[in-house]
């Protein structure tokens, strides 16, 4: 083997820091952005159609790059937010470009799940919008949420080892540098089993929690 | 108490436009409650939906404790929604709260202080029969459950209107005529208005102090219970009395009414209220040389008044079935001979 454990350790660490943080910031962006998705529509709480359809716009045309092209396309707006283009601080922002959108489409969805029926009754009951989105919107997709962030944050941890092919370290990286590039096959195994148990955690976790808050 | 002055709404899809509400009047008092019936696509859910604008009226002006919902900013209308209660068919619970919150829901909208919600909340669950199911979740119960904490929620901010737009519909015979007594309950004991809409006759028959018929967007008619069932006058309205009275007339019954010739005579008696009471057959039976022969009957109470109708075959001579007749006629009971044709 061409590395040893620290290595991996470290490249973990990093496979952790990427998705982690890239969820963190692409959700919060992606989670007003799917809600004004949804509540913007035509015949929606907050009916603004033309908003809607710019969103919508912009949402599909960041879906619509391949992440491989945006990793390379925004490297200028990397530098000048990380000030670097590599190192795994850089592989954090066209993460959050690529998952963003995707999460607010996710987001959207979950919402648009919620039944017709339960904001009527906000309505009837004299509800803000904002009230409407806190108190009925969110709280009943709740489940659904959680279940669709998990399908994003193991998109993400996907994209996390490709970003690692332009110097953003993580397990992903490791996996081609050493177990492609250089025919190690015990770094590829290692790497590859542990992103495997890793993805297989988060869903596990991910149902388990969508479950206990729909409670059977 | 809601008053529609020439209500239109109408929908606007892609290639058409459908006149759901087609000029509709309509007064509703202070305390009575208010059935609207009528067919599927009728507009009773449009009619309902407009009065607490779920629905804005394209035209026309809707009124509510004097109150004109359509002039009144967002702010206004929020408030004024929190006198106007309602209750779904489905319910329309969160399924990610608890009984409690559900019921609190309003309050909480609000900004009541969380120990006055504890009280009303508990208070509300109290009514409504389900204490001990406070910390449970909707999926937790059944449907007639469901429906008192829809009914809870609906007075949380004891309003003077509660909407009720087919809230039994999805409930068997048994639960439903427990609601209905609960609403009863509730507008006798809180002077809640009531304005429900529903396709059952047996609905309105149950509860109702007035009712109107709606077809096409328009109310073809209306009157109290009594008299819309005693005296429909559309073939709409008389179709829903016939799906509740039973009418119909039973085979063997037919039989002896096609056997006219033979000497049958079949008369239908109908009781209007007060008659009721009396003993009237067994008095033509002991004045007259007649038999009476009863065959099939329905009598029910509409707002404490008896009403319904006997079909009873006379056998006798027939000048003194003619006597007879004439003394049943006399004591102001409808009655009328069933011809073999007439049904
Ligand atoms: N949002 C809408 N858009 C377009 N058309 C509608 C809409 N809501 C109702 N309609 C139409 O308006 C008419 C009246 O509908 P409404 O829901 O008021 O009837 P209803 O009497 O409540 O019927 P049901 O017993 O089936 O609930 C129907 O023809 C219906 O198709
Ligand atoms: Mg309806």
């Amino acid at each position: 083997m061409l590395v040893n454990y620290t290595d991996i350790w470290t490249a973990f660490l990093q496979t952790l820091t990427m998705v982690g943080l890239s969820l963190l910031f692409s959700t919060l962006i992606g989670l007003p952005l799917g809600i004004l998705l949804v509540v913007t529509r035509k015949g929606a709480l907050l009916e603004q159609v033309p908003l809607f359809n710019v969103l919508s716009s912009v949402v599909n045309v960041f879906r619509s790059v391949p992440f491989i092209i945006l990793l390379v396309a925004i490297i200028p707006l990397t530098r000048l937010l990380v000030g670097s283009s590599i190192g795994t601080k850089a592989a954090i922002v066209p993460l959050v470009f690529y998952a963003a959108p995707y999460i607010a489409r996710l987001i959207e969805s979950s919402l648009l799940e919620v039944s017709t029926g339960v904001l009527e009754a906000a309505e009837a009951m004299g509800a803000t919008p904002l009230q409407t989105i806190f108190r009925f919107l969110l709280p009943e997709a709740l489940s659904s949420l959680v279940l669709n962030l998990t399908i994003a944050t193991i998109g993400l941890i996907g994209a996390s080892a490709m970003a690692g092919a332009i110097g953003g370290g993580g397990l992903g990286d490791l996996a081609i540098t050493y177990g492609y590039q250089r025919f190690d096959t015990t770094v590829m195994i290692i790497t590859v089993g542990i992103l495997v148990i890793l993805v297989q955690g988060l869903q596990t976790t991910g149902n388990l929690l969508a479950r206990k808050i729909r409670r059977h | 108490m809601i008053t529609f002055k020439n209500v239109k709404k109408i929908y606007q899809t892609n290639e058409q436009s459908i006149a759901a509400l087609d000029g509709v009047d309509l007064e509703i008092r202070k305390g009575e409650i208010f059935g609207v019936i009528g067919f599927s696509g009728a507009g009773k859910s449009s009619l309902l939906r407009c009065v607490n604008l779920l629905e804005r009226p394209t035209s026309g002006s809707v009124t509510v404790d004097g109150q004109e919902l359509t002039t009144l900013s967002a702010k206004q209308l929020r408030e004024a929604k929190q006198n106007i209660g309602m209750i779904f068919q489905h319910f329309n619970l969160l399924d990610s709260n608890t009984v409690f919150a559900n019921v609190a829901k309003p309050l909480v909208l609000k900004g009541i202080k969380k120990e006055e919600v504890h009280r009303r909340v508990t208070e509300l669950l109290a009514f409504v029969d389900l204490a001990d199911k406070a910390d449970h979740y909707p999926d937790q119960l059944s449907g007639g459950q469901k429906q008192r904490v829809g009914i809870a929620r609906a007075l949380a901010t004891q309003p003077s209107v509660l909407l009720c737009d087919e809230a039994t519909s999805a409930l068997d015979p048994q639960t439903t005529q427990h609601i209905l007594r609960l609403l009863k309950q509730i507008n006798a004991e809180y002077g809640i208005t009531i304005l429900l809409i529903t396709h059952e006759m047996g609905v309105i028959r149950e509860i109702c102090d007035r009712v109107a018929v709606i077809e096409a967007g328009k109310l073809i008619e209306s009157g109290t219970v009594f008299d819309v069932f005693s005296n429909p006058q559309t073939a709409t309205a008389k179709n829903f009395v016939r799906s509740v009275m039973q009418d119909e007339i039973p085979a063997s019954v037919q039989r002896l009414i096609e056997q006219r010739d033979a000497g049958h005579h079949v008369y239908k008696i109908n009781f209007l209220g007060a008659h009721t009471g009396q003993p009237l057959l067994s008095q033509v039976a002991k004045r007259f040389d007649v038999d009476v022969n009863i065959l099939h009957g329905s009598i029910t109470e509409l707002q404490n008044i008896p009403f319904g109708s006997l079909l009873v075959e006379l056998i006798g001579e027939t000048a003194e079935i003619a006597r007879a007749l004439q003394y049943i006629d006399q004591s102001d009971v409808n009655v009328e001979e069933v011809l073999a044709d007439a049904s």
